[in-house]
C-alpha cells in the first residue's frame, strides 16, 4: 500500500479550512451593503441628472438625426428606384398609374413613420 | 404568472437586484474558502480578515462581467484568483513575508476531535511549517487542493495555468514536502 494516500490525508487534516471570525463576516456584510445602497442610489441620481443635463442629450439627438437622415435617404432611394423601374418599364398607363399611386402612398407612409417621435401610439 | 416574473425583471433596478442577489449567495458559498486561503496564505488572522475584505470588494465590482464571461462555470476559482493577487500585492507593497508558518497552529485543528487534536498535533503542526517554507506557487497549489478542496481544472484556472501544468506542480508540490519532512526529521 502507497504511502502517498495516508500523506495526503495528513496534508488535508493539516490544512483544514479555517472558520471566518462571525465579527469578520458582519464587516463584510456592513461594507458591501453600504457598496450596494451607494450604487443603487449613485444610479439613481444618475438617471435623474441625466434625465435633466441637456449634455447628455447629445448622444440620443445624434442618434435620432442619424436616424432620420438614413431613413429619409433610403425613402427617396426606393422613391428614385421606382422612377427607374417606371421609366424602363413604360408599359400600359393604368399599371403606371397604380404603381405612382402605391410609391406615393407607400412614401407618405414612410415619412409618416420617421416624423413619429419615440413612445408616440399614434 | 411568467408573464408578470418577465415584467419584474424588465423593471429599472431589476437587473441589479439579481446581481446583488447571486452576489450575496457566492459570499455566502466561499467566504470560508476565501478566508481559509488568506489565512494559510498571509499566516495570521489580522491579514487574512483584510485580504479576505478586500477580495469580496473587489469581487462585488467585477462580479457582473465575470458571471458574464464565466460561461455558467463555477466562480470559486474567480475568487481564489483574486486573492491571490492580492495576497502577492500585500508582500509586494510591505516587502514582508510571514515570519511565522502561522500565527496559532492550533487553529488549524478547530474543525478536529479532541482526540485527533491531541495525537496528530506536533505532526500537523510540522506539515504547516513545511508547506510554508514551498515556493509560493507549489505552497498555493496545495492550499486550494488540500484546503479548500479544489480540483485540478479549478485550481488550474486560480492560478492561470493548463490542467497539465497544475497536475504537475501538485505532484512536485507534495513530493517536495514529503522530502522535506524526511530531512527535517531526522
Amino acid at each position: 500500500m502507497s504511502a502517498r494516500p495516508e500523506f495526503e490525508g495528513l496534508l488535508e487534516r493539516a490544512l483544514a479550512p479555517v472558520e471566518p471570525p462571525p465579527a469578520l463576516c458582519d464587516r463584510v456584510e456592513r461594507r458591501l451593503t453600504g457598496l450596494t445602497e451607494m450604487a443603487a442610489e449613485e444610479l439613481d441620481a444618475w438617471e435623474l441628472a441625466a434625465m435633466r443635463d441637456p449634455r447628455n442629450w447629445v448622444r440620443p439627438a445624434a442618434a435620432v438625426a442619424v436616424g432620420t437622415a438614413a431613413g429619409a435617404a433610403l425613402v427617396l432611394v426606393r422613391a428614385r428606384q421606382r422612377q427607374r423601374a417606371r421609366r424602363r418599364g413604360a408599359g400600359a398607363w393604368d399599371e403606371l398609374l397604380t404603381r405612382a399611386g402605391g410609391s406615393a402612398r407607400e412614401f407618405a407612409a414612410d415619412a409618416r413613420k420617421l416624423l413619429r417621435r419615440p413612445g408616440d401610439s399614434r | 404568472m411568467a408573464s408578470e416574473t418577465a415584467r419584474e425583471d424588465q423593471r429599472p433596478g431589476a437587473s441589479k437586484e439579481r446581481l446583488d442577489r447571486e452576489f450575496s449567495d457566492l459570499y455566502r458559498a466561499h467566504l470560508r474558502d476565501v478566508y481559509s486561503y488568506a489565512y494559510y496564505r498571509v499566516g495570521n488572522h489580522h491579514d487574512a480578515e483584510d485580504l479576505t475584505e478586500q477580495t469580496f470588494l473587489q469581487a462585488y465590482r467585477h462580479f457582473e462581467r465575470a458571471q458574464r464571461e464565466s460561461d455558467g462555470r463555477p466562480l470559486r476559482p474567480w475568487l481564489i484568483r483574486i486573492a491571490h493577487n492580492l495576497a502577492a500585492n500585500f508582500y509586494r507593497d510591505r516587502s514582508r513575508r510571514p515570519e511565522s508558518p502561522l500565527e496559532d497552529a492550533s487553529i488549524v485543528s478547530a474543525p478536529h476531535t479532541t482526540e485527533g487534536l491531541v495525537e496528530g498535533r506536533e505532526e500537523l503542526g510540522r506539515i504547516i511549517e513545511c508547506v510554508s517554507k514551498l515556493p509560493d506557487d507549489r505552497r498555493e497549489a496545495l492550499i486550494m487542493r488540500f484546503s479548500l478542496g479544489m480540483d485540478n481544472r479549478e485550481i488550474a484556472r486560480a492560478l492561470g495555468r493548463s490542467d497539465g501544468a497544475t497536475k504537475v506542480l501538485i505532484h512536485r508540490a507534495i513530493k517536495q514536502l514529503e522530502a522535506t519532512m524526511k530531512t527535517e526529521g531526522t
